[in-house]
């Protein structure tokens, strides 16, 4: 009894918490329709915050209070509003999911360069040193009385503020309507200010209770928010009551799994990840929404790709990879080894996202998947593993879709991370197991396990030369495969399905089956990324399929195009050639890097068509101009040549491939200009005569005259009327 | 019997009734008015026909078979097309893609053998859209869009065709096209359910017009009786009987 | 806060639409709408469903954008306007069905009033002196209110927030005819008062003796303008094309 009592203080506690941050998650997203990712974020970054203040620089409790809960916390969240969520309205789901995640990593990246990670920051907890309570039977610590109390009156306080100001009625009654409240004289923007200011101040207080309980680690306590997702789902995000409900379920199943889950070494990390267990199976019993037409529509435009252009495009990755690996020293092809596996990975959500508008951000799971595949099954670097590593990764994806499939936009995103969570927290930590006493497998043997290189044609690929060229190759292939999609029946049917459910349904297109095939192939492609980005790694471990990067990769293939494979091979790119780059070239501002990721997403996310789309219509010009063309090839191939011999430094090759292609760009789309310049001339060389040949030519007309008059500066009188009254 | 038959449907959301007890039935070859003041219920009938919405009570049967408990995508395989009030185009998509999408669709479950790009170009020029079938069809003006909804209906080559309001949007020209293309289609044996404001149009086709006010039906008869019936003019004009 | 608009003298069109054009997304649903309501007269917008009555009302209150044309209020143009700011200057747009929240109490809805620029107490002292039910109905939950009170809490905006211009969308809409009836008297005290008041129903009967003008709206156009009398037949033609 004495342990029970304990373990539902435990679990109360962290309900509490839980309560507090999710209340601040169903208030933001019924005031203002934008579901933040990085809600989280801003507790941990108040978490940082509160240890600096308390413990760095040892101010007093009640000073750091004030100075987070009531003037910091409040101002970053009004700025948020200001710079961020108020040009989010009447965009897609998609767009908010992207900028809300790019701020999630902008603040991760944020908390990381003002405090390094890897340090520790111990934070005690409130009263740590008082005695404990005694409650009948049981103790119950200060920081828990605390805790419990905070979230009784933080509930009390939000009923009082939105019953009895001004201001809260006007948030609930956006809720119920927000152009009537706008029509009683509301100001939407300042009511939506005022929730995103509470909303941060609510993560705060989560993010400065919960912190002196586990590590101060910004990614982790940024995720931690899992949790309090779970608990809000539980109120359909919307309602406080029934997200208080949800949050005891969430707290008290932490609570009881940690007193009573047997001490079992394959159950330690299903206590982690029971919110995101729990968040699974809560919105899987949410009633079936029903099929509507679109909500808001996308200003998308996604050209269909050519087949010259898609040829093209993978003949230039292919050279691309084999420059890389003739022109980079062998630390520099690990580094930018990367972007095509990686880059494969992005394109898998070419498909899903792209065409199909599904979200998923588990693709590194998947991808790990793959990973695990080809280490276990890739002994002696069989390629026959790759098949595997496809039909596994594409066989679990299609697992996950099945339930998945009922859920749509927000809701979808918060499934997928929640799998991602588990398969992370839990399946990738699992010790060696039987399946069914088959089998045993054991994942990642000792957290982490060796993969061996490919080997193929009798040779074997481990070096990180090679491996580039294979992962530019795979990347050139898979992209074929996406356009070949897009050409296709399945893309139209993808395109249209995205635009339309209401209407594929009632057309007699099988919907689920469609986002069934889509999700297979999805996984199945980031899958194969995975296995390839396993080769070059050579050792794996579950830290690389995380969460966080699924998210950076689906942030920025956004921020690509996720509409194109060009779109993919951005992420790629960005993620490990701009960014390391970066820190190559303006070492000063190396550890402003992790701001970038967020930071682009932030700024371009909001563009559907993607960063690509006009980069590939400023080079349009070329493929009008074969004379430029060819000879930006033998420049590119001289300069190559150059670099082979060493006559040029990498830095001049580098400059000389950006520099070429432009100076051919601008050649090409000056010489069209001048074309249609001289065209237009033709066409309006009436008007260009010069004043003197007027009439001599071809008879005078009124224009000619009103013409000559403004030139010369003389009163109109008109042919006409000269013609009608014979003199003037 | 007649093909389409709607009886004792009833809506209800939270308490308002949005459909209460509404019969009425669609007979091949012939054009169904449904008309009514706004708010009556119009769509949220379509959308119980088709499966969007499943209602609180009441059956939807074609060709006597009950559909109540069937997906929308079943319901349009078994020959229930229909066109939005607020345009569910493929908007990325040209026109002749937006119908081929609906014929391969059709290819892909039916046992037709009729290539989709030859179902595509009859139905093309059918509709009359064959000098902007290349166009992206987010850069029609809406009177074309309604005919690319329509075409994509015929793709799927139904047996029950419902539109609603598909002349708004279309000047006078195009509506007096468009009744021509009422007429043939019901007279390939087609029944056509047709919602519409423009009330010249539904009285010029229709053979039978019902009337739907507050959920329920209040009047069903030819146009002209429509026209003189007095529970009609009051729900429209508010004349207090 | 802001002016609110002063009572510009009697000739002036207090609210005035030229060649006004507005879309839902593609779809055109106004195709140069002009007409004006005289300072302190009662106009009537009928026409049958579709037509745009609606959408004109949302977009003299700013709710929904002008693609090309002219909103002028009080002679001051007011395109993109924000509707909060026209309601803090005194336009008040009672949208049709449900003009409350629902979720709110009836007190709470009042509340939300004093944005127009008036003091609780004012507000709920007209609004229950009108309609006293409402005053035995403060602390229920006006979703749980009857339709007819529902409408007589919307109203209440229109009365107690003292507007200059009052847009009225179908008032009568899924309402016994003896409370319209009566809500229609509170219209008549009101423009007594001296507000202007444009209102849309699609009953010419309902707003005969109220209007002091009508105009019938067909295809986003305004296709006649009369006295509500005048007009009737010509709407049964509209309507039902007899």
């Amino acid at each position: 009894m004495d342990k029970f009592l304990t373990f539902t203080i435990v679990g109360l506690s962290l309900a509490a918490i839980y309560a507090v941050i999710a209340s601040g998650l169903v208030l933001t997203y019924t005031t203002t329709g934008i579901f933040t990712f990085a809600h989280g974020a801003a507790g941990m970054l108040a978490a940082f915050a509160y240890w600096q203040l308390r413990f760095d620089w040892g101010w007093p409790v009640p000073v750091c209070l004030v100075v987070i809960l009531g003037m910091m916390a409040p101002l970053f969240g009004m700025l948020l509003e200001v710079v961020v969520m108020r040009g989010l309205r009447g965009t897609t789901d998609t767009v908010k999911l992207v900028v809300s995640i790019s701020l999630l990593l902008f603040m991760i990246g944020l908390a990381q360069l003002i405090w390094a990670p890897g340090v520790s920051r111990p934070m005690s907890k409130f009263f740590a040193s008082s005695p404990t309570i005694h409650l009948g039977p049981t103790t119950i610590t200060w920081h828990q009385a605390i805790t419990i109390g905070v979230a009784i009156v933080v509930g009390i306080a939000l009923r009082f503020g939105l019953t009895r100001f001004r201001v809260g009625l006007a948030m609930r009654a956006a809720v119920d309507d927000p152009s009537l409240s706008a029509l009683n004289g509301a100001r939407p923007n300042r009511v939506s200010m005022v929730a995103w200011a509470l909303g941060t101040v609510l993560a705060a207080i989560g993010g400065i209770l919960i912190a002196p309980n586990v590590t101060l680690d910004a990614p982790s306590l940024s995720l931690l928010i899992v949790s309090a997702y779970a608990a809000a789902i539980f109120g359909r995000l919307r309602s406080l009551p029934l997200t208080l409900l949800g949050a005891i379920v969430v707290g008290l199943t932490d609570g009881y799994l940690t007193g009573y889950l047997p001490q079992n070494q394959y159950l330690i990390g299903l206590r982690i990840a029971s919110p995101a267990v729990l968040l699974f199976l809560v919105l899987l019993v949410l009633p079936n929404p029903r099929l509507r037409g679109r909500m808001t529509r996308s200003r998308e435009f996604f050209p269909m790709p050519s087949v010259r252009g898609a040829l093209t495009f993978a003949g230039v990755v292919v050279l691309g990879g084999v420059v890389l690996m003739t022109t980079l020293s062998t630390p520099d092809q690990l580094t930018y080894g990367r972007i095509f596996p990686i880059g494969i990975v992005a394109l898998s959500l070419v498909p899903l996202v792209g065409f199909g508008g599904q979200i998923s951000l588990c693709q590194l799971s998947f991808a790990g998947i793959g990973g695990l595949v080809m280490a276990h099954l890739g002994h002696g670097g069989d390629p026959l593993a790759l098949v595997w590593a496809v039909l596994i990764a594409a066989a679990v994806g299609a697992l996950i879709a099945l339930p998945a499939l009922r859920l749509s936009g927000i809701y979808l995103a918060l499934g997928t991370a929640a799998f991602a969570t588990i398969l992370d927290r839990w399946i990738f930590t699992l010790p060696k197991f039987a399946v069914f006493g088959w089998f045993t497998v054991d994942l990642f043997t000792q957290g982490s396990i060796g993969v061996d290189p490919l080997r193929a044609f009798g040779t074997k690929f481990d070096d990180p030369g090679s491996q580039i060229v294979i992962g530019a190759v795979a990347f050139a292939l898979v992209s074929l495969f996406v356009i070949a999609i897009r050409r296709g029946r399945l893309g139209r049917r993808l395109i249209a399905m995205k635009d339309s459910e209401a209407a594929c349904a009632t057309l007699g297109m099988n919907l689920l089956g469609t986002k069934l095939l889509v999700f297979a192939i999805s996984a199945g492609v980031a899958g194969l990324g995975g296995a390839l980005y396993a080769t070059q790694l050579t050792t794996i471990q579950a830290g690389n399929f995380d969460l966080v990067s699924s998210l950076q990769v689906f942030a920025l293939a956004v921020v690509g195009g996720i509409g194109a494979v060009g779109g993919a091979l951005f992420a790629g790119i960005s993620l490990y050639a701009v960014l390391p780059l970066i820190g190559v070239l303006f070492p000063s501002i190396v550890q402003w890097v992790g701001l970038l990721p967020g930071a682009t997403g932030i700024g371009l996310g909001r563009d559907p068509n993607g960063a690509v789309h006009p980069m590939r219509e400023g080079f349009a010009p070329l493929a009008g101009s074969p004379s430029s063309l060819l000879v930006m090839a033998l420049a590119l191939a001289a300069l190559y040549g150059l670099r082979l011999a060493d006559a040029i430094d990498n830095w001049t090759f580098v400059i000389g491939l950006f520099v070429i292609p432009l100076i051919a760009t601008a050649v090409a789309t000056l010489s069209a200009a001048t074309r249609q310049r001289v065209l237009a001339q033709l066409e309006s060389s009436p008007d260009r005569t010069p004043l003197e040949w007027i009439g001599i030519d071809r008879p005078w007309t009124d224009a000619d005259v009103e013409r000559l008059d403004r030139e010369l500066g003389t009163t109109s009188v008109l042919a006409s009327e000269l013609e009608l009254h014979g003199t003037p | 019997m007649a093909l389409l038959e709607v009886s004792g449907v009833t809506v209800r959301f939270g308490g308002n009734v949005a459909l209460d007890d509404v019969e009425f039935a669609a007979e091949p070859g012939l054009v169904t008015g449904l008309i009514g003041p706004n708010g009556a219920g119009k769509t949220t009938l379509f959308n119980v026909i088709t499966g969007l919405l499943p209602p609180s009570h009441g059956q939807v049967r074609l060709d006597g078979r009950s559909l109540t408990r069937l997906s929308p995508t079943k319901r349009a395989r078994l020959g229930m097309a229909r066109t939005f009030q607020r345009l569910e185009l493929f908007s990325l998509l040209s026109v002749r893609e937006n119908i081929w999408v609906a014929a391969d669709v059709r290819k892909g479950w039916s046992h037709d053998r009729d290539d989709p790009a030859t179902v595509v170009e009859r139905i093309v020029e059918q509709v009359g859209l064959t000098a902007v079938a290349d166009a992206r069809v987010d850069s029609l003006p809406t009177g074309q869009c309604r005919l690319v909804e329509l075409g994509r209906c015929l793709a799927t080559k139904p047996k029950v065709l419902l539109l609603d309001e598909p002349a708004s949007g279309q000047d006078e020209n195009e509506t007096v096209v468009f009744a021509e293309l009422l007429r043939a289609l019901a007279a390939d044996g087609m029944a056509v359910v047709l919602v519409e404001h423009d009330v010249h149009l539904v009285m010029k086709v229709c053979a039978q017009v019902h009337v739907l006010d507050f959920g329920r039906i209040i009047a069903s008869g030819t146009p002209s009786e429509i026209q003189h019936d007095e529970a009609v003019l009051s729900a429209y004009l508010g004349t207090n009987s | 806060m802001t002016q609110p608009v002063t009572m510009p003298p009697p000739t002036v069109n207090l609210l005035e639409f030229r060649n006004v054009h507005a879309a839902y997304d593609r779809i055109d649903v106004l195709f140069g709408i002009d007409l004006a309501v005289p300072s302190g007269s009662v106009v009537a917008l009928l026409g049958p469903n579709g037509a745009g009555k609606t959408t004109t009302l949302r977009v003299a209150a700013g709710l929904h954008p002008v693609s090309s044309g002219d909103v002028l209020i009080a002679g001051r143009r007011v395109n993109g306007t924000a509707p909060e700011e026209l309601a803090r200057r005194g336009l008040c747009l009672i949208p049709e069905g449900r003009g409350i929240f629902p979720n709110l109490t009836v007190r709470e809805n009042l509340r939300m009033m004093t944005y127009a620029g008036v003091s609780l107490s004012a507000v709920e002292e007209e609004a229950y002196r009108r309609f006293p039910r409402l005053k035995e109905r403060r602390r229920q939950l006006a979703g749980t209110l009857s339709g007819g009170e529902q409408q007589m809490l919307a109203m209440a905006r229109g009365l107690a927030t003292r507007p200059a211009l009052l847009l009225l969308d179908e008032l009568s809409m899924g309402l016994a005819p003896i409370i319209v009836e009566e809500l229609y008297e509170i219209v008549a005290q009101v423009a007594r008062e001296g507000v202007s008041i444009l209102v849309v129903e699609q009953f010419a009967s309902t707003v005969l003796g109220v209007a002091d003008l009508a105009a019938v709206l067909v295809h986003g156009k305004v296709a006649k303008v009369g006295t509500p009398a005048e007009l009737a037949d010509d709407l049964s033609k509209a309507y039902l094309g007899a």
